[in-house]
């Protein structure tokens, strides 16, 4: 019999959990000692599925009397017993048996046979269908991921491949899609007078969705962008062109803006991004214009509004997934903490504390809500040219600051390197004016800053006619700096003075004049290097 | 400006041990020079020479370590030889007086010269 009944082994799934409508089963065809077995569908109305669940053991299926699709469908296949397996009270397949192949009856063995064997097949098939289940969802999901990640790359091309450089201005930006693909957009337009375009986009929602749209608005709005000059034109053309396409409850806000780099002149439209942030020397101010979001409504226009950039000064432009990120108590980053941010920091370098600021803000293990764009624009300061009248007065060729955090101090070194290349010092010169600047940066960092990385090292770097100055300043004031003195070199060799101690000796080796000034909030230590005469070679 | 983190590898050279350094000597260098070290004075050599031909910075953290490797070497009574210095952290080792305690040769070859 156990031969047999391995031809008449039928298999029922039931399937996902979300649609718990029909179990599917398998039957023996009529006659047949083959394992030839044909689906079975049971409507969950179907009364025999009750019956299966509430008498478990065998069923001798010519002796039930009940008006059921699937009893007709059993007996039409010739099948005389069926054994339901049951797990956790879900009926998840039938054994069914055809005649004996003696033609005898089957005999109350063969049902306690058949009753214990469906006691250890039943949690057995249960495992295998689940097993087979989460198989199929891992590929399932890992093709998923393998598309999303695709889907990642292709979009990164459609974000510019580098900055534009532009003489006298310094141009940074930030892409952070909350998920593998993005909503977020920004890009750059070069046209051949000089001007530059800059767009900010941002798509509503996130994922794949906002990252479609994404695709087609860039497209659309850098096609519209180079054939036409305002950008109330472009956002009005661009608006039209996505409204009968864009999917419902769907929108784009999104900043166009075209700088002139010559005047500092910038012309700009709005489709209900978030504002811009003029940083000047007086503060932190809003640009507004007004204009609907991209794809609400055809026929829309938009206000154009114009603001200059003096040397020194610079915009940023952002997405809302940074104003409006959340903390472990569901507080907002808000505008307030970002404005307060950019009264501190300025410029292209409020990127890197913005970002540790809102790493700070949201705590560990945070999963960010929202993609997160910046693009800042940053004016240069003016160093003018050679006067008659120049005599002590410094000048300004950089200013910027460095998040305290450990090795940062390399950046801090190079960025002054590249700030006097016009300077043309001598490459010994250079080098100790590097391992100056990176010691004392080093020293800001870790004694006034104690390594907070949103507190920040400030430095600038200034020239008068006969000499080059570095100054660095921390936000550690109140307690004095002790004086370079020489180390003993061999009671640190013989272990009566600790191996360190060498920076500030150090600095004062490495260039013509240090000097340290302090007040009860910063320190600064100046680095003078004289440009005349032999003294930095 | 991409860090370069510290490494460093070990040579064997009949009754010399080199230690080659490669990257940045700062704070981050601390336990693979502590290593290193450890590993070159396990063979008992007669000298250790220190490799800075692919050493691209060196703060005053950096130089604590090699005064403290310096300290060691002496503790043991063995010669420590330095080659492949530029000519920047070379004047930093007189500066400092680090060059007044060991021996320094321009190159690899003229190291194993002696």
């Amino acid at each position: 019999m156990i031969a047999k009944l391995s031809n008449y082994w039928s298999r029922m799934w039931t399937k996902a959990e979300s649609e718990p409508e029909t179990p599917e089963v398998a039957v023996p065809l009529k006659h047949s000692t083959h394992a030839e077995v044909l689906p079975l569908d049971i409507p969950p109305n179907d009364p025999i599925l009750a019956y299966f669940l509430g008498s478990p053991g065998v069923v001798e299926v010519d002796k039930l009397n009940l008006d059921s699709p699937t009893l007709r469908a059993l007996q039409d296949a010739n099948v005389m017993l069926t054994l339901p397996l049951v797990s956790q009270g879900e009926l998840i397949g039938l054994l069914n048996l055809g005649p004996r192949l003696s033609e005898q009856e089957y005999s109350s063995d063969d049902r306690r046979l058949l009753n214990n064997l469906a006691t250890q097949a039943s949690p057995a098939l249960r495992v295998a269908q689940l097993a087979r289940q989460q198989l199929a969802e891992a590929q399932e999901r890992e093709r998923l991921e393998h598309e999303l990640r695709l889907g990642r790359v292709i979009q990164e091309t459609l974000l510019p491949h580098e900055l534009p450089s532009l003489d006298g201005w310094q141009i940074a930006a930030h892409w952070q899609p909350a998920r593998e693909v993005s909503g977020d957009f920004y890009d750059f337009i070069q046209f051949p007078d000089g001007r530059l375009g800059v767009l900010i986009a941002d798509v509503t929602d996130k994922g794949v969705p906002a990252a479609l749209v994404m695709a087609t608005t860039r497209t659309l709005l850098r096609a519209v962008a180079e054939r036409l000059v305002q950008p109330s034109e472009v956002l009005e053309r661009v608006n039209n062109l996505l409204v009968p396409d864009i999917p419902a409850n769907m929108f784009v806000t999104c900043l166009y803006l075209v700088l002139d780099p010559e005047s500092g002149t910038l012309c700009f439209a709005n489709a209900g991004h978030n504002l811009p942030y003029l940083q000047t020397a007086e503060g932190v101010v809003e640009l507004r214009a007004t204009g609907m979001p991209l794809g609400l409504m055809p026929e829309m226009t938009y206000e154009e509004v114009e603001a200059k950039l003096q040397s020194g000064e610079n915009i940023l432009l952002s997405s809302d997934g940074l104003v409006e990120a959340h903390n472990a108590s569901r507080e907002m980053y808000g505008f307030e903490r970002l404005e307060n941010m950019l009264a501190r920091q300025s410029g292209c370098t409020s990127i890197t504390f913005l970002m540790a600021d809102l790493a700070d803000f949201t705590g560990p293990d945070h999963e960010q809500e929202d993609d997160i764009t910046l693009v800042v624009l940053e004016r240069n300061p003016v160093y003018p040219e050679e006067s008659p009248n120049v005599g002590d007065v410094w000048y300004t060729l950089a200013e910027f600051s460095i998040p305290s955090e450990p090795g940062n101090e390399r950046q801090a070194a190079q960025q002054v390197a590249d700030t006097v290349k016009e300077l043309n010092l001598s490459q010994t010169g250079l080098d100790k004016l590097k391992t100056a600047v990176a010691e004392a940066t080093m020293n800001a960092m870790e004694h006034g800053n104690q390594y907070q990385a949103d507190i920040p090292v400030l430095i600038q770097v200034l020239r008068n006619e006969a000499a080059l100055a570095v100054r660095i300043t921390d936000q550690g004031g109140g307690q004095s700096i002790p004086e370079a003195q020489m180390p003993d070199l061999d009671a640190k060799l013989s272990g009566e003075q600790s191996p360190r101690g060498w920076g500030l000796f150090l600095i004062k080796n490495m260039v013509d004049e240090m000097n340290i000034t302090s007040d009860e909030e910063h320190h600064t230590i100046e680095l003078i290097v004289r440009l005349k005469g032999d003294e930095n070679e | 400006m991409n860090k370069q983190p510290f490494e460093a590898t070990i040579r064997y050279q009949s009754d010399q041990v080199i230690i080659d350094l490669h990257g940045e000597i700062d704070a981050f260098a601390e336990t693979g020079l502590t290593e290193a070290y450890m590993e070159a004075e396990s063979h008992n050599p007669e000298t250790i020479a220190l490799n800075f031909s692919d050493v691209v910075y060196i703060n005053s953290t950096g130089i604590a370590l090699i005064v403290s490797l310096l300290a060691q070497c002496q503790k043991s009574k063995r010669p420590l030889v330095v080659f492949g210095l530029s000519d920047h952290y070379l004047e930093i080792f007189k500066i400092t007086r680090l060059a007044d305690f060991m021996t320094i040769y321009e190159d690899e070859a003229s190291a194993l010269v002696g």
